[in-house]
């Protein structure tokens, strides 16, 4: 039977029926639909980890332990994971282990645009990369097999344009797959340096093994059109130029990006005049094929930045214009995301801004505090980094410098990462000032439930973790919960709270707006007793624009949640059913 | 080898992605190979987003190129225009009449546009409908994307039964009364 999936959800599939027995992951776009898909299958054990780095560890002791298991996280995800997959690159896999990451080329949702086939390089793995969804299914069944062949995690990676693109796939059975016997085997997986000096020989020897694998795999393929023109291609980036090219050029498409193959490529080269690498991102098959003595055009045609087109690579390779097109002859103003109508996150910025604070900022939905007009959030760097970076803030610029600093994170993310910084603070005798933005979920990647919201991935009922409690016991002695949108009493505490010689915690507690269980009624409207101060104006609420000179709130656009009606001085702005 | 190429564009929340799901599960159930690439993550919060579905014998590329969509699906008249580019030589834009300020124009940093329904109607051929109020008709007016959905689907061969079959499936069981009297709305309305 043949299905329409995400290329994501293919990946679930693939290892549904590679027999997966684990899967854990921490959620990033554009990897999060994997672990979602999995649930579907009573067989998976699936959970959602604090972080990448947990998820990680959870899916190698699987292996280790005899389980096929698989970890699905961004690229960024992968940087904090890394820890653990260099070093199992040494131990191997028992059973199949697997380490599926998405890029995201052209940042759609993202703060860089890393390459992540660096690290199957760096960490000597091997790396298989899907260029569709039925790509996906299959390389994902492929890549638990060759990780038990070889005895090494395998890496898939995929781009956003194949992670979130639908293609039909044909679904297959189940192989429900034997545990592999679980023996004590100190050399091989405890990495202490006796032992990992000796694996380490055998990692080395393996490489040479796995690029022998790509010289004769089929995942390697070479179509040749009898053309003058070669193109090397892998991922999203051959569909781009099959669709561009045609069957006017020759190609080799890689399906396994690491190890890359020598001979392979040698003998594609001498069928072609003259051959072009079409990779986005980093120029990682170029570099490989000008270092084995291979002249290629790569990034002195293509560009290191964003997503390629097919209309890009038929310009750069056949110098074809692209279709004729029609534009607008006047400027056309950007629609940049915004926090949504009723997002719990809007009173507190509102607040931060009118305190005029140095906001040290996080990963979530309240990145968007940055943008206009609230434009609160100073710094944005990576998951945690608003506590610990604050703490660096405080230290380098001190105490007064603090009295107007504070840093906000979200709950997924305080529990991914900010709980250390919020340790070393206390530890290390800071006074910072850190708000947790408990808004019941995690946001940004589409509502995943975690730690603190006492529900698994499967919405069965669990422990949950109590922030208050979390944070006393690291030792901080003042923590207040409150609510944003009692602005009033927000400034209040956040004031307090900043001015205190100890380190404090405020919990903004307010459930996201776009939660089934938030059912705000009704819209505001502006009444008669408007002064057209517009201080309304100042939430950056996307119901609420100016009109002429008169402040309109856009019914379909308003949910009701009624923080205006907190803010205007003049009580001007009533709620109605 | 030609695909045709649809472009679904609107603002994050609008309910695109069910959209461009109906649309792909209907066009396979016609036979044809289909891809549909869609927009998740920090777009869909209010930002511009855009989904494409394409299909024919065989689909490489998920996405549309500049000039080369052959209807243009728009849920916001803004970005209809924005879209404009990506439209094919002899193509159409099915258009919602609706504006939804984007933030810079909130702000008052830009200004909106005016008269986008005229611009569009000198340089290439469009449908406007009024979307919002068959949805609130429907009941719903979240039902917006299965109203355009099937003001689409009028300017389609594929049968009225493969659609209604397809939102069937898509769509979970509580909404479909609503879901299928505004696709209904869209496909009987006059265009």
């Amino acid at each position: 039977m043949k299905k329409l999936l995400l290329g994501n959800a293919a990946v679930a599939r693939g290892a549904y029926e590679a027999g997966v027995r684990v899967v854990s992951s921490y959620p990033g776009t554009p990897s999060t639909e994997i672990t979602e898909s999995i649930v579907q299958y009573p067989e998976i054990f699936v959970e959602w980890a604090p972080n990448e780095k947990v998820a990680a560890e959870v899916v190698i002791g699987s292996s280790v332990a005899g389980g096929r298991a698989m970890s699905c996280c961004k690229h960024v995800g992968l940087n904090v994971m890394a820890d653990p997959v260099f070093t199992v690159s040494y131990i191997g896999a028992n059973a199949g282990l697997v380490f599926c990451v998405a890029d995201d080329p052209g940042m759609h949702s993202s703060q860089n645009e890393q390459d992540s086939r660096h690290y199957a390089k760096a960490s000597k793995t091997l790396m298989l990369e899907p260029s569709d969804s039925s790509e996906c299914k299959e390389f994902t069944k492929r890549a638990f097999e060759l990780s038990e062949k070889f005895d090494v995690p395998v890496f898939i990676r995929l781009s956003t344009r194949v992670s979130h693109s639908q293609s039909l796939v044909e679904l297959e059975d189940r192989e429900e797959i034997e545990l592999k016997p679980y023996e004590k085997n100190i050399a091989k997986n405890v990495m202490m340096p006796a032992n990992a000096v000796k694996r380490h020989v055998l990692v080395e020897k393996r490489n040479l093994e796995l690029i022998e694998f790509a010289e004769n795999t089929d995942l390697n393929c070479i179509e040749n059109n009898n053309g003058k023109i070669g193109v090397i291609t892998s991922g999203i980036c051959d569909m781009y130029a099959h669709e561009a090219l045609g069957d006017k050029v020759n190609y080799l498409k890689l399906g396994m990006v690491y190890p890359l193959p020598e001979k392979k490529i040698k003998d594609f080269a001498a069928m072609c005049d003259k051959v072009y690498v079409i990779e986005e991102l980093d120029p990682f098959i170029e570099e490989h094929c000008k270092a084995i003595g291979v002249q290629v055009i790569g990034k002195d045609v293509f560009t290191m930045l964003g997503e390629y087109t097919p209309s890009m690579i038929k310009k750069a390779v056949l110098g074809e214009e692209s279709a004729e097109s029609i534009s607008a002859d006047e400027a056309i103003p950007v629609r940049p995301p915004v926090m949504c109508a009723g997002c719990p996150h809007r009173g507190t910025f509102y607040v931060l801004k009118k305190l005029g604070l140095t906001v040290s900022g996080d990963i979530g939905c309240y990145t968007l505090g940055a943008a206009a007009p609230l434009q609160s959030v100073d710094t944005t760097i990576c998951m945690g980094a608003s506590v610990s970076a604050a703490h660096g803030m405080a230290k380098a610029r001190g105490d007064e410098f603090n009295k107007k600093l504070v840093s906000v994170i979200g709950d997924s993310t305080f529990i991914h990462s900010g709980i250390t910084g919020l340790i070393d603070i206390v530890y290390n005798k800071g006074i910072n000032t850190v708000i947790i933005l408990d808004n019941s979920i995690t946001g940004m990647t589409g509502h995943q439930d975690n730690p603190t919201t006492g529900k698994t991935i499967r919405g069965e009922a669990t422990k949950q973790v109590d922030l208050v409690r979390l944070c006393q016991a690291v030792g901080i002695d003042y923590v207040t919960v409150a609510d944003p949108f009692d602005v009033k009493n927000f400034e209040k505490v956040v004031k307090e709270e900043i001015n205190r010689q100890a380190p404090s915690v405020i919990i903004a507690q307010r459930p996201c707006a776009l939660l089934k269980t938030v059912k705000y009624k009704g819209h505001c409207v502006i009444t008669d007793a408007c002064k057209k101060c517009k201080m309304c104006m100042k939430l950056g609420c996307p119901a609420i624009s100016l009109e002429g000179d008169a402040v309109r709130i856009d019914t379909t656009q308003c949910n009701g949640c009624g923080l205006c009606t907190n803010v205007c001085p003049f009580g001007a702005i009533k709620k109605e059913d | 080898m030609s695909t045709f190429n649809i472009m679904i564009v609107g603002v994050g929340g609008q309910g695109t992605l069910l959209a461009s799901r109906i649309l792909g599960n209907a066009v396979i159930s016609e036979g044809y190979d289909v891809k549909v690439s869609e927009v998740h993550g920090m777009s869909q919060r209010g930002g511009s987003v855009v989904t494409y579905v394409k299909f024919g014998d065989k689909v490489y590329s998920p996405i549309v190129d500049k000039g080369e969509a052959d209807i243009i699906l728009a849920f916001e008249l803004l970005e209809a225009y924005r879209a404009l580019p990506y439209l094919k030589k002899g193509g159409k834009m099915i258009i919602n009449d609706q504006q939804i300020n984007p933030m810079p124009v909130i702000t008052g940093a830009a200004q909106y546009p005016q008269n986008i329904k005229e611009k569009l109607s000198q340089v290439c051929d469009i449908t406007v409908v009024d979307a919002l109020s068959m949805a609130e008709k429907a009941g719903n007016i979240k039902a917006v994307n299965v109203v355009l959905i099937g003001v689409m689907a009028k300017n389609t061969d594929i049968p009225y039964e493969t659609w209604t079959d397809t939102i069937k499936t898509t769509v979970p069981e509580k909404f479909l009364e609503v879901n299928l009297k505004a696709f209904d709305l869209g496909y009987n309305s006059k265009q």
